[in-house]
């Protein structure tokens, strides 16, 4: 099954338009490098971002301490693929881990997912998030990286509604579309980014998959 | 929250509203970008074609609520959700409190409900001593200050960063910058550990899908997705208006929502939850899951043949972005809970006759938001339709009843009219009122009033008809009663127009009346089915291939208004559709019918503006005749702002609400000035009844006039 260019094109504009970084890439290792390296080049904590630094109540500032250590979550990752992860973070000083986002929920760096689908009229991917982890690592993590395969990038939500019928079908089910990172406009219409979930979000296109 | 006991505390309330600087500069900044942001979310699709199909698929939905919720209830609780159905928005509380004291909840998170705000949910399950956190920062700036939101989508848009940063001080117990990049931050340190800690979950549904059991919840900040996955316990709140037969209905509805109601193409987070998902915070790993309905007034609604149509509401809040009114006092003065157009009718039905009756008056009829509705409501109509009933429930009051009685009677009415222009003559001066007793209108006095012509046009009508030998085309001359009383030369304009082209006979039916639309808006809905029924007998439309008027208000009201005064009565519907199908508004039966063109002009070239009247643009939906007509008369057209945004008339509107009808029409002036000419068309005499006294007040010199005076005087005599 292929994709047309087009709708490659279409689905970057679109995330393009709402913040949201697309890149393409040969290969699911290329994909874990980037991963790496972007973890790499973040700060530790990313203290403006985050709030850290602001004048916080004693229980909001007493989130800090959950977070010591720069991480990446990977909860719905093939072993291999983990492994492999693992293999390129550990060098960088860098954890990787698959679950326990309860105990993390001070934040941490990035979310690593396979995202379900994507939909290039508004630039969105789908995350199936019935899996607890995957539900948290994705608000939690301050940068949620997508790897989102080629080919099922569709025209619009039609053409996905056949899909994601039959996944409410096999209940209970949680099913997410996500378009660019958490955003708000509440305080005069100024738009910020990150609020309650992740302050970036990256979509890597995983070419000829 | 609007809650004024009656109509002179009311209009306390709107003019402290009014002086609310920094609403009015937000919401005016927010009104102008809404227009291009929705307009470019929309480029490229078909927007009435969407909006036609969305109320088309809702209204099917609101046949069959009670069918869908059974079919909701059996797929979400096969899943393992528990469903509920309240009668009223105190069960709908009363449910949800007995939910967390059953599972022993102490703290409670909640992504943002207009629902939950409806019933008041926070104030009763405080009081149970449960503690409650909002999550959707908007919502929460509003809840740590105590009040209610003023606007559907962006609660605290009433606000600025200074007050957020103050706000946010007391609550940490330290100084906060005021820079909204880092207020939101704080916002997101200190919300966080609220999730944490907390053993329910509440958050509203956008959608509930009757064929899989499926709720789905749209949010930007992503704050739904933390509120439904952290705690053991989620409850949603929904209107049982939100059930939908498939995904494919609630996936339509998303292709206009976000795009309607602040021009983004779609929402950060779309989220759809099925049955109870597995959560490591509960006792056996999966979430305990409840989806309570609330009825509070919408089967009742469901049931009503004309406000059933207020069940299509997606909440985008759109009504209140385009409404003139709105943006000048905000949605505390312009809602009850529901702000907006649709909180006017809302109001009544969720919340009362008591929280509606003084609102429902403060609706201009201009039309704009039943224009802008994601789901076609008819807005302006169910609006005065409330006003109405509560009249009918209430009592109507004297000046509105006395008004009914004169207007209906047509001879009275005249006689009135009449003898108003002998009384005053020792005010007359130069076609203004002048020299009033102040006292009687000191609110009023922001326009210079016309006087009654010395003789109305029916009165001229037999001296300057034309003689037709062989008449083609057959016209009916509706006048209203401000250009047959007030500004007679519109008339006589028109009629030296029309005569220009052979072959067309007029008549002016000489016991035409008052349209009746000033009836309609003072709620006495009686006395304007007689009122409409008396023009009908005294303009035989069979006999006549056009029935052609001047004034915007009066086509758009005999066009679409009598049909619907009588929709009820078989034989009176068919004799006003036979009646609307030949109204017709004189630029567009000058320029589409008569086929005047630039040849039929001559004459030097001038600038002139033009402002478009709310019920010829928005009412008849003609724009390109006027204009065109004002260019091919030879007359430099320069565009204004906001050119279609009513001038504050609004017919009766101006008389009970003067303080808001005077900031419109500022507005009006201002743009109109601001395009450098010192000339202005249009096509409503109530219109140029208020630009004109507008500009006559100002003392600046600015010609306001019929398109049709425009035409006349440049009409090439043959």
């Amino acid at each position: 099954m292929s994709t047309s260019p087009a709708l490659v094109d279409r689905l970057t504009e679109k995330a393009g338009l709402v913040s949201a970084v697309v890149r393409t890439v040969a290969s699911m290792d290329e994909a874990l490098a980037y991963v790496a390296e972007t973890c790499d080049a973040k700060e530790a904590c990313q203290i403006l971002a985050s709030g850290c630094d602001a004048p916080l109540s004693g229980t909001a500032e007493a989130l800090c301490a959950t977070k010591q250590q720069k991480i990446v979550c990977a909860p719905d990752l093939p072993e291999d693929e983990v492994a492999k992860l693992t293999t390129l973070c550990e060098a960088r000083g860098i954890a990787v881990i698959t679950k326990g986002m309860r105990e993390r929920l001070g934040g941490i760096d990035i979310a690593l997912t396979m995202a379900a689908a994507g939909i290039a009229e508004t630039g969105s991917i789908v995350v199936r998030s019935t899996d607890e982890e995957v539900r948290l690592a994705t608000m939690i993590a301050e940068t949620h990286i997508a790897v989102l395969p080629e080919s099922t990038i569709m025209a619009d939500s039609y053409d996905f509604e056949p899909t994601l019928v039959e996944w409410m079908g096999q209940a209970p089910n949680y099913t997410a579309f996500i378009t660019g990172p958490s955003r708000t406009a509440d305080i005069e219409r100024v738009l910020a980014l990150g609020v309650h979930g992740p302050l970036e979000l990256h979509i890597l296109i995983l070419e000829g998959k | 929250m609007q809650d004024a006991a009656n109509l002179s505390e009311y209009r306390k309330q709107l003019r402290q509203a009014l002086e609310n600087e920094f609403q009015r500069e937000a919401l005016d900044k927010f009104a102008v970008a809404y227009r291009t942001s929705r307009a470019n979310a929309f480029a490229g699709i078909d927007a009435p074609e969407l909006i036609a199909e969305i109320a088309e698929a809702k209204d099917a939905s609101i046949d069959h609520l009670m069918e869908l919720f059974e079919e909701f209830k059996r797929h979400a609780e096969a899943a393992g959700t528990k469903v509920h159905l309240a009668a009223t928005a105190h069960e709908a509380n009363e449910i949800i409190g007995r939910i967390a004291q059953e599972n022993g909840v102490k703290t409670i998170v909640k992504s943002k409900s207009m629902t939950a705000e409806e019933t008041h949910l926070n104030d009763h399950l405080e009081g149970l001593g449960l503690d409650v956190t909002e999550t959707d920062l908007g919502e929460w700036i509003i809840q740590l200050r105590h009040e209610g939101p003023t606007h559907m989508v962006m609660p605290a848009i009433h606000l600025s960063r200074y007050q957020v940063a103050d706000l946010f001080s007391e609550v940490t117990h330290k100084k906060q910058d005021v820079d909204i990049q880092k207020l939101v931050k704080v916002a997101r340190r200190e919300l966080r550990p609220k999730y944490c800690q907390a053993d329910m979950g509440i958050s509203g549904a956008n959608f509930a899908i009757a064929a899989t059991g499926t709720i789905g919840i749209i949010t930007n900040e992503g704050n739904g997705r933390l509120t439904t996955t952290l705690p053991r316990v989620h409850v949603a709140l929904a209107g049982i208006d939100k059930l939908a037969p498939t995904l494919h209905d609630a996936l339509r509805v998303i292709k206009c929502l976000p795009k309607n109601a602040t021009g983004q193409n779609i929402t950060s987070y779309v989220t759809w939850i099925t049955g109870a998902v597995p959560c490591a915070s509960s006792p056996d790993g999966k979430k305990i899951h409840h989806v309570v309905f609330v009825d509070n007034g919408r089967l009742a609604m469901a049931r009503d043949p004309l406000f059933k149509q207020a069940l299509r509401c997606i909440r985008c809040g759109a009504c209140a972005n385009v409404c003139p009114i709105y943006r000048l006092v905000g949605g505390h003065k312009y809602g009850h809970v529901y702000i907006g157009a649709i909180g006017l009718v809302a109001t009544y039905f969720f919340h009362g006759r008591d929280k509606a009756k003084n609102l429902v008056q403060n609706c201009l009829n201009c039309g704009a938001c039943k224009a802008v509705c994601a789901a076609g409501i008819d807005l302006p109509t169910m609006i005065k339709e409330v006003h109405a009933r509560i009249q009918d429930e209430e009592g109507h009051p004297l000046y509105s009843s006395a008004a009914g009685a004169v207007l209906k009677n047509r001879t009275l009415f005249h006689t009135i009219l009449k003898s108003a222009r002998l009384l005053q003559k020792p005010v007359a001066g130069g076609g203004y009122l002048r020299h009033l007793p102040m006292f009687l209108f000191k609110d009023h006095d922001f326009r210079a009033l016309p006087a009654i012509a010395e003789v109305a046009f029916r009165d001229r009508w037999e001296k300057i008809r034309p003689r037709v030998a062989k008449a083609d085309i057959k016209v009916a001359l509706f006048s209203g009663c401000v250009q047959d009383f007030v500004y007679p030369e519109q008339m006589e304009a028109a009629v030296a127009v029309i005569a220009g082209k052979p072959g067309v006979a007029m008549e002016y039916p000489i016991g035409q009346s008052c349209c009746g639309l000033p009836l309609m808006m003072m709620g006495e809905k009686k006395a304007g089915r007689e009122l409409a029924a008396h023009n009908m007998n005294a303009i035989d439309a069979q006999g006549f291939d056009y029935i052609v008027t001047l004034c915007a208000s009066c086509a758009s009201y005999l066009k679409h208004g009598y049909k619907r005064l009588f929709e009820d009565d078989p034989a009176m519907s068919f004799k006003a559709a036979q009646f609307a199908q030949r109204v017709m508004d004189f630029s567009s039966f000058v320029r589409d019918v008569l086929g005047f063109d630039a040849a039929s002009f001559a004459g030097p070239s001038k600038d002139v503006t033009y402002h478009a009247p709310c019920h010829l643009c928005r009412g008849l939906g003609v724009t390109e005749a006027p204009r065109a007509l004002l260019r091919d008369a030879g007359l430099n057209y320069l565009p204004a702002a906001e050119e279609d945004v009513c001038c504050g008339f609004g017919g009766t509107f101006s008389v009970k609400f003067p303080e808001l009808s005077k900031e419109l029409l500022r507005k009006k002036i201002n743009n109109l000035k601001a395009t450098g000419a010192t000339a202005m068309a249009t096509d409503c005499p109530g219109c140029i009844m208020q630009i004109r006294g507008g500009f006559e007040h100002d003392g600046t010199h600015f010609e306001v006039r019929h398109v049709a005076e425009y035409l006349a005087a440049r009409l090439k005599r043959k």
